[in-house]
């Protein structure tokens, strides 16, 4: 069925918080969070010290403090995440050209064409691993195995700071003791519905016969999940994700009803996703908000343009409008903004309105892009942020 | 209720009817066509609060009577009919249908819950069937489909002395048809913004008819038929409710006063080559036009990606600077097929600017009433 274990998952073991460590050593073994320096933020990142607390990601930062008064709680520094990340990404692609980001901290890579120059993928896996250790200071976990499924599995058993190869005669092996929720796409729900059916183990799913995984999941969940339980995925490592989405959020340090200090808000998020929209030379057509309400019911509601956007005055004029539909005035604890469907922007070719003025909002914004490459971000901003900064709460937190 | 009915007729009056039902309709009632045979005629027709549609159809009437059933449903059935005539009645809550040796047996809904249809307003005037279907045409499709910009969906109707004008726009091109009416007032002047959807459906219905089409426009006092629209031509009315265009924007202040270059195409040929080119072309990128001395160059394509470019000749000579202009393939060539002539006058005053596309003859004199304004796709930052 497979030949040859050489896919790779490399998961780096508590990203963020590693980075902090790595330039502040005297913090090395005691539970450090990142995120979450206000009242309000949300864990981003946690040292398996402080895990051993309970401490999770995407955690509120109220509940962290609770279960770990003593921890280190650090503000979220993006920059240093993102460069980091970058040198991690580079180490990778000295091993093979088939790397595929998946988001600042883990990647799959294809080393079937590195044996020759490196080895085997199990000495390509030690070998990344010591190196680093070595040159970044950091610790990764890895799976090898004979695809991206099995790979992340493998990476997720391994950590922290561990390796696992999965052979292809040593998959069902692996795999079918698991219990179901390791299966890729079964969250709570689906691994309800398998229980139902008395479905536990990943091996039950592969015993179990396709009607039965029908009548509990559904038509096409079901070919899905008999395909993983028996270690099939025929996804190819892909060097050419490109991100079909991108967005910014915040919580906010007390819920804000106001509509004016909301209106603020999003134009900064709005702001922030223009620009890094047109760093990347991308622009999309979908715009959506998030609104996490006071009881942290969370909706999302979103509108297609006509033509792909990359300017914050057009993302920021959709999003006020979506979310004071959504809102009902009611308070809001977090509120994000995304733009969807992106595109490249091909020859920077751009549709404009016949009405539409010649100098545009987005010439004043890619004019602001190059004030802000040579003199620092904040130096240009809409009137609006001059004064008063949006009310926020922790970093707004870049998202892919 | 019970009626003979010759069955091309019949196919014809329901699946008109039919079309505009709608699929989900808000009451049951609404999914229904409506059959009352009142003095020999049968009289079919929909409605759904919006547009209302009706055709009268000639039978041999043996009762008089109502009855409404599933207008999806007769409409397949009856266009599945051998060509024989039709018998129709109504017994208790069913619709008996014979046609030659094929029986039917519909259920009905009650008739007395439909609502009745809106009063046709007070004609305003008349048009050329063909003429006005031919005109609506040529604008609706520069009508927008976002329902979030609903005055952009519409098709303005400018009604002023014997001038019938119709305008659309998506923001991105406009197109404008000028033709002559007969109204009923010579000193009319108003307007109306009617959905474009159904205009083009309406004009498409009417225009083979041939005849004339009445326009019948509700008053602005309140009377009967405020806010709505009407048009009869044959058997046929159609009434619609009007999209609020009080803000409609100046759009003919679009059009510049005058234009410092000009190029004349064949239509055909360039429609061809636009085709041609603009497979490599990927959606919302442009195709390249350069117009120069040496003729009309189009390209499309990046320098990563595939390209295409082919050659053409202008009809006349270009004149004056070479003049770049990038399309989006699709708003070209929907305007160039829309003008209906040999040639293409494009008009222009920068790369930048919105040109202008009009017609003309074999000869390149340019054929007034219609003009069609294209917004170029600004290339580079």
């Amino acid at each position: 069925m497979w030949s040859t274990s050489d896919i790779l998952h490399v998961d780096m073991d508590a990203f963020f918080a590693s980075v902090e460590i790595r330039r502040r050593p005297a913090l090395r073994g005691l539970p450090v969070v990142v995120g979450g320096t206000g009242n309000r933020g949300v864990v981003t990142s946690a040292t398996y010290e402080a895990r051993a607390f309970g401490i999770r990601s995407a955690m509120p930062a109220m509940r962290a403090r609770a279960l770990c008064p003593h921890a280190i709680f650090l503000p979220g520094d993006m920059q240093a995440y993102a460069e980091a990340s970058r040198a991690v990404m580079a180490l990778f692609r000295e091993f093979t050209p088939l790397v595929e980001q998946l988001s600042v901290d883990e990647a799959f890579l294809d080393v079937s064409g590195a044996r020759r120059l490196f080895g085997t993928p199990e000495e390509i896996a030690v070998l990344i691993r010591r190196r680093m250790a070595a040159e970044q200071q950091l610790t990764c976990s890895i799976g090898v195995a004979p695809n991206k499924f099995l790979a992340k599995l493998g990476s997720t058993r391994a950590k922290p700071d561990g390796m696992i190869v999965i052979p292809p005669d040593g998959v069902l092996e692996f795999l079918h003791p698991l219990p179901v929720s390791a299966l890729w796409g079964v969250g709570k729900r689906t691994e309800e519905s398998l229980r139902r059916m008395g479905l536990s183990t990943v091996g039950d799913v592969a015993q179990a016969s396709r009607a039965m995984l029908r009548a509990a999941v559904g038509q096409a969940a079901a070919e899905h999940l008999h395909e993983l339980a028996w270690g099939r995925d025929s996804r190819r490592v892909s060097t050419e994700r490109v991100d079909k989405s991108l967005g910014s959020e915040t919580t906010f340090e007390t819920d804000v009803a106001d509509a004016e200090a909301l209106r603020r808000t999003i134009l900064w998020l709005s702001q922030q996703v223009a620009t890094r929209a047109r760093a990347a030379d991308t622009a999309g057509r979908t715009i959506s908000v998030k609104l996490r309400f006071a009881d942290f019911r969370t909706i999302t509601r979103s509108r297609t343009l006509h033509t792909p956007t990359d300017v914050a005055q057009e993302i920021f004029r959709t999003a006020v409008e979506l979310t004071e539909a959504a809102r009902g005035g009611q308070k809001l604890r977090l509120i994000g903004v995304r733009l969807e469907g992106l595109v490249e922007v091909a020859g920077s070719a751009r549709q404009p309105a016949l009405d539409e003025p010649e100098h545009s909002w987005r010439d004043a914004e890619v004019a602001t892009d190059a004030v802000t490459a040579k003199f620092g971000r904040g130096v240009v901003r809409p009137a609006s942020l001059v004064k008063k900064r949006p009310e926020q709460g922790s970093p707004a937190r870049p998202q892919t | 209720m019970k009626f003979r009915v010759e069955r091309d007729a019949l196919a014809d009056a329901v699946a008109w009817t039919a079309k505009s039902l709608p699929s989900r309709p808000s009451v049951p009632v609404l999914a229904g066509a409506m059959l009352r045979v009142t003095d020999g005629r049968l009289q079919v027709s929909g409605f759904d609060y919006e547009v209302s549609n009706q055709v009268d159809v000639e039978v041999q009437a043996d009762a008089d009577g109502a009855t409404l059933v599933s207008g999806r449903l007769l409409a397949e059935i009856t266009k599945a009919l051998p060509a024989k005539p039709v018998e129709m009645a109504a017994v208790g809550s069913h619709l008996e249908l014979v046609c030659g040796s094929a029986r039917f047996t519909l259920p009905t809904m009650p008739v007395e819950d439909y609502p009745s249809l809106p009063e046709l307003p007070a004609s305003a005037g008349r048009v050329d069937a063909p003429t006005f279907a031919a005109a609506v045409a040529q604008v609706a499709m520069a009508a927008g489909r976002d329902e979030t910009l609903p005055m952009m969906t519409g098709v303005r109707i400018e009604l002023s002395g014997d001038k019938l004008a119709l305008l659309a726009t998506d923001r991105y091109r406009l197109a404008v048809r000028e033709i002559t009416w007969a109204p009923d007032d010579p000193s009319i002047d108003v307007n109306a913004l009617v959905p474009a959807r159904t205009l083009a459906d309406t004009a498409k219905t009417l225009g083979p008819l041939g005849g004339e089409v009445t326009i019948a426009l509700g008053g602005s006092g309140g009377g009967a038929g405020e806010g709505m629209i009407g048009f009869v031509g044959g058997t046929r009315r159609t009434t619609s409710r009007l999209l609020d265009g009080q803000s409609y924007p100046p759009v003919r202040s679009l059009f510049a006063p005058s234009y410092s270059s000009e190029a004349r195409v064949t239509v055909p040929a360039l429609i061809e080559v636009v085709k041609r080119v603009a497979l490599v072309a990927e959606k919302a990128t442009p195709v390249r036009l350069s117009f120069s001395e040496d003729g009309l160059v189009v390209e499309a394509g990046g320098t990563e990606e595939a390209r295409a470019s082919e050659a053409m000749e202008t009809v006349v000579p270009f004149t004056g600077e070479t003049m770049t202009v990038a399309f989006n393939p699709q708003y070209l060539l929907e305007g160039l097929s829309a003008l209906g002539a040999p040639t293409a006058v494009f008009s222009f005053n920068d790369p930048f600017k919105p040109a202008v596309i009009t017609p003309a003859g074999e000869d390149g004199a340019v054929i007034e009433g219609f003009r069609y304004l294209i917004m170029p796709i600004r290339v580079g930052r």
